[in-house]
């Protein structure tokens, strides 16, 4: 060590600032200042390391990061909800130029349109995507936008409970569960093949397609939950909806969904933003924050937040949700990336999903000992019994420099859901099947 | 009209905040994407297709000048100073954006096994590591995606800790009336009953009230300290004590832990849970609203009760990725916002401990310059020393009110005070410089608002009309509300 | 502020009108529009549902703000002002005419009785 005293490159006060300011304030020293905190409890050290230079944090981290097995340096054909797509390499300078991504939630509506603009483009963007009237500026991710999507139904039916098909995400069955319970929402989970709704369910919660990566009867669980008086609450896909029929289509009240997919790095599970779109007349209960556009003094078109009453900062403990910072950056993220892919673009990717995970699925069907449990149409997922259990399979993968699927054992016999994007290369997939069917040997 | 009958200038303005709707026009590209390079496989039955699709067609150029021209129009910290009180608005190290986007990280999937992700579960664990240190407190969770989920998770995570002692049945949660709305929102989502306690004349909670309201039915109370009025609570040793002795537990809203780095640790003071905001005290920037990350720490008692999942060390020196045995559950899809989690681990090891005392001791000496600055301007509610905040009233000049100063503000190219809040403050402004800035910034700043003020006195309605040079100037709030137009429409023909 | 004598006032702010056809005319008063500012939501009861006289009845929202509405008289709802959706503004520009809020069928309307008149609101609200 060189015994230099630290100074932060954050903290521009030289010492004789401090002094200037300290005569201002009328302190002897800036220990004073915490005279406040009780002595006993004040300075009580603090056991973190020393700081670190740049330079040393730079190799300090990317030792870190080169110790994940990663999707950079080896095909991945794992999804589960998170999916790799390829990004233009214009969004990323574009979203974190400084003035998106060191701006606050905009309070001051005139110093930021760019953000308030940049999101109504995400909300009309999401909105034609899912089909739906409306869009809010966002959730955290898709599993809250769903968990805060059944709290939207059972304010608007004034019921509580809520039915959730088998074939959702459990991560997202999870987090409906943590939401509800404080409220006394009963969710139960029921069968798609002949789904049951109890009296006084306040939605019916379907996957599209389903964690299983298969189509259902959306169709018939709109009407169910309709004929019922429930609302039909959807999370969706949004790559798929590009190809498929989308939500609200099938009068879904509520449609939710992952906007990671919309070119987002999965980053270990995040940061991402949760798609949350509803029918125009249930506005005043959507949660979180909305952009709106209007005028200003002079007539010029401007956008700013509005239904704000529904939020917590003025209703408090009766608001619509607590949300309060959201993932604006990511929405605005998505947008970017819609806007870029666009009207063929996304059809285009959604096409190519379909196409390479159908060559895969049937290759791999066709290995000795593999099958496909499911026969229903599935987009880019799939699951495949393996001849073995699916942590020794994903194991061999591994030692084949590959990523391999989700462990769905719990579901399916040896089961493991694979999952195949416009990312993966045909050289990608038919090493994928080598290494299958020599994990099997 | 310009002389050659081209339209106005402020139309050419307008003309570059198109939508992109409004620019799209068929043919046009914005990606090249490749041809399926495996055997073609037979397309789904038409009958499952949506019927075309309406996104824009808009060129990769049009798409770069568009959002970079969105951009320019906002305030940030990049280009401005942005006291916005209780948001932390600090410089954010761009390093950490580096580091974020390293391959490992970026790349890592939420669902790998964890043999394969062992970098990031290094990561998370040091993190956690470095928040217990910071709060005192010795269970961390990183799950919560925000600050708000962070109040949600934590409060659900008192709420187990009370049903297991087998007083599930109380119901009464103390919030006091300087709380953000969060809190309340928070207490509420938990399922618990909200009471509302008073500040008493220093700015401390009125420890009456609480006592008052200590009784069998007391959950718990959510605290935010320092507190929104920028005062370290002389009260809330004592507020903890009461609240423990009814049985009840205490909450800490760490929203404002700048000022606390390495002066004082909240689960020493009697604390049970804090959350913490990492986007404001930890240096990841904010977008415009997020992401965030809203980290939870506890004491030993509520530790079983964590979100999940939390990052383990086991014995044989590898790490693992667990859910407490009896977790509240899941709070989000996937293992929190891991890419925020890593900006924060990254500023925190750049600074280390000395950096961490840095911060808040030039925070607080900054706030409390700008106090002595401006006392002669507007009213000091409550006149001592502050912490990383100072709140002041502008209900002196009739012509400059809070919402006025705000606005002739952006004119000189300083982001807007927090208005309005603490809601117990009248005409509140509520001024947080951070560590960040310069004296010379400061006394800018200072000098701005005494230009304000002698406008305001010079023309009582001089202010009512700012922004002036801003790109929009007051907008139609009433309009946007009364008939919410959410999104872009097809003109009616 | 107006505080037109002809109908009777609640503490809440609300106002209410015997018409000729037995129902009561129910609306926030002048003083109520101006300390919300700029009205741009009214939640309305349903045709049908009972009201209680002091008790919630509704919400109303400007652009920060919103308070409840109370029901100055118990009874059935008649009517509601179906303007108001479109057009919340009617009750910042004319609160006492074309900004009404409800029609109540009253359940007794002696409970009028018990509001304050024009000079006693007015007092109220000096």
């Amino acid at each position: 060590m060189s015994g230099a005293p630290f100074t932060s490159p954050f903290i521009p006060n030289t010492g004789d600032d401090r002094a200037a300011m300290l005569a201002a304030v009328g302190a002897a020293s800036v220990e004073d200042l915490f005279a406040d905190i009780p002595e006993a409890f004040r300075h009580p050290g603090l056991g973190l390391p020393a700081p670190t230079p740049e330079m040393g944090l730079r190799a300090e981290m990317e030792a870190l990061a080169q110790r994940n097995f990663h999707a950079g340096e080896h095909p991945i054909f794992l999804g589960a909800g998170v999916y790799r797509h390829f990004c233009p390499a214009v969004v990323a300078p574009l979203v974190t130029r400084g003035e998106f991504l060191t701006s606050y939630t905009p309070y001051q509506p005139e110093v930021s349109q760019g953000t308030l603009q940049g999101t109504f483009e995400f909300q009309t963007l999401t909105a034609q995507l899912f089909g739906m009237e409306v869009s809010n500026a966002g959730m955290y991710d898709g599993a809250t936008s769903l968990a805060e999507a059944v709290l939207m139904a059972c304010r608007v039916t004034k019921r509580a409970r809520a039915a959730v098909l088998d074939t959702v995400n459990p991560n997202y069955l999870a987090v409906i569960r943590a939401y509800a319970q404080p409220h006394g929402i009963e969710v139960y989970e029921t069968d798609p093949a002949a789904p049951q709704l109890l009296p006084e369910t306040a939605c019916l919660v379907s996957q599209y397609p389903n964690f299983f990566g298969c189509f259902e009867d959306s169709q018939a669980f709109a009407d169910l939950a309709h004929e019922q008086g429930a609302l039909c609450v959807m999370s969706c896909d949004p790559t798929a909806l590009a190809l498929f029929r989308p939500p609200g289509d099938f009068g879904a009240d509520i449609a939710t969904g992952e906007g990671q997919a919309l070119g987002v790095p999965p980053s270990f599970g995040g940061p991402y933003v949760g798609i949350f779109t509803c029918r125009q007349e249930h506005v005043r209960q959507l949660p979180g924050r909305i952009a709106g556009r209007t005028v200003d003094a002079e007539g010029r078109v401007g956008y700013v937040l509005t239904l704000q009453p529904r939020e917590q900062h003025i209703r408090r403990e009766r608001a619509t949700s607590n949300i309060c910072t959201s993932t604006a950056l990511v929405a605005l993220w998505a947008a970017v990336y819609l806007a870029l892919m666009g009207k063929h673009g996304l059809r285009r990717v959604a096409e190519l999903c379909w196409q390479k995970s159908h060559y895969a699925a049937s290759r791999i069907a066709d290995l000795p000992g593999y099958s496909l449990p499911l026969t229903g149409t599935f987009f880019q997922e799939f699951v495949v019994s393996c001849p073995a259990p699916p942590s020794e399979i994903g194991a061999a993968l591994e030692r084949a420099g590959i990523i391999g699927g989700l462990d769905v054992s719990d579901r399916f016999p040896n089961g493991m859901l694979l999952c195949v994007t416009e990312t993966n290369t045909r050289a990608e997939i038919d090493r994928l099947v080598d290494a299958l069917a020599e994990a099997a040997r | 009209m310009t002389p050659d009958g081209a339209p106005p200038l402020r139309e050419a303005a307008h003309n570059r905040r198109r939508l992109l709707m409004e620019r799209s026009r068929p043919g046009r590209e914005g990606v090249t994407l490749p041809a399926s390079d495996a055997p073609p496989q037979p397309m789904p039955d038409a009958a499952m297709l949506r019927d075309g699709l309406e996104l824009p067609e808009v060129t990769e150029g049009e798409v770069v000048r568009y959002f970079t021209h969105l951009s320019q129009l906002n305030f940030s910290v990049d280009t401005n100073f942005y006291p916005l009180g209780s948001c932390t608005m600090k410089y954010n190290p761009k390093v950490n954006e580096a580091v974020a986007a390293l391959p490992g990280f970026a790349l890592a999937h939420p669902a790998q096994p964890e043999r394969q992700v062992q970098g990031a579960l290094e990561a998370l664990f040091r993190l956690q590591t470095f928040l217990q240190e910071v709060s005192g407190l010795p269970a961390v969770s990183l799950a919560p995606l925000a600050g708000a989920q962070g109040e949600l998770a934590g409060v659900l995570t008192l709420r187990a800790a009370l049903e297991a002692r087998g007083e599930g049945r109380r119901r009464k949660m103390l919030i006091p009336d300087t709380a953000h709305g969060t809190n309340p929102a928070s207490a509420a989502m938990a399922g618990f009953q909200v009471v509302h306690v008073p500040s008493d004349s220093g700015g401390d909670i009125d420890l009456g009230a609480v006592r008052a309201e200590a009784d069998g039915d007391i959950a718990g109370v959510m605290f935010t300290q320092p507190t929104t009025l920028g005062l370290f609570d002389r009260n809330a040793l004592e507020m903890c004590r009461v609240v423990h002795e009814a049985g009840g537990l205490v909450y800490a809203d760490g929203a404002n832990m700048n000022a606390l780095l390495g002066r004082a640790k909240l689960g020493q003071m009697g604390f049970d849970v804090v959350h913490m905001n990492l986007h404001k005290t930890f240096s990841t920037p904010h977008g415009g609203g997020g992401p965030g990350a809203g980290p939870i720490c506890v004491s030993a008692e509520l530790a079983p009760f964590l979100p999940g999942p939390v990052a383990v060390r086991r014995d044989d020196g590898s790490y693992g990725s667990e859910t407490p045995a009896r977790s509240i559950g899941r709070v989000g899809g996937a293992q929190g916002n891991f890419g925020v989690l890593i900006r924060a681990l990254s500023y925190i090891t750049l600074l280390g401990a000395d950096g961490m005392l840095d911060v808040s001791g030039n925070a607080v000496l900054n706030a409390n310059y700008l106090l002595a600055k401006l006392r002669p301007l507007y009213d000091l509610p409550f006149d001592r020393p502050v912490m990383h905040e100072v709140v002041f009233s502008a209900r002196k000049r009739p012509g400059a009110t809070a919402l006025d100063v705000s606005k002739r503000l952006l004119d000189h190219g300083f982001h807007a005070p927090t208005m309005y809040f603490p809601l117990v403050v009248p005409e509140a402004l509520m001024i947080e410089p951070t560590e960040t800035e310069s004296k010379e910034t400061l006394d800018a700043f200072v000098e701005a608002l005494h230009r304000i003020d002698a406008e305001a006195a010079a023309d009582e309605s001089f202010l009512h009309g700012a922004p002036y040079d801003a790109p929009v100037s007051r907008l139609d709030e009433a309009r946007a509300a009364r008939r919410p137009e959410l999104r872009w429409r097809e003109p009616e023909a | 502020m107006s505080v037109p004598e002809d109908r009777r006032y609640s503490k809440e702010h609300e106002w209410a009108l015997a018409e000729p056809d037995g129902l009561i005319l129910v609306g926030i008063t002048d003083v109520a529009q101006h300390e919300l500012g700029d009205v741009v939501y009214v939640e309305l009861p349903a045709i049908g549902e009972r009201v209680a006289q002091h008790a919630k009845m509704g919400e109303i929202e400007s652009v920060k703000a919103v308070s409840e509405l109370f029901s100055p008289l118990s009874g059935e709802v008649a009517d509601v002002n179906a303007d108001l959706k479109d057009n919340p503004e009617l009750v910042n520009e004319s609160p006492y005419e074309n900004g009404w809020i409800i029609r109540v069928k009253p359940d007794d309307v002696s409970e009028l009785g018990a509001l304050l008149d024009a000079p006693a609101y007015a007092a109220l609200t000096e």
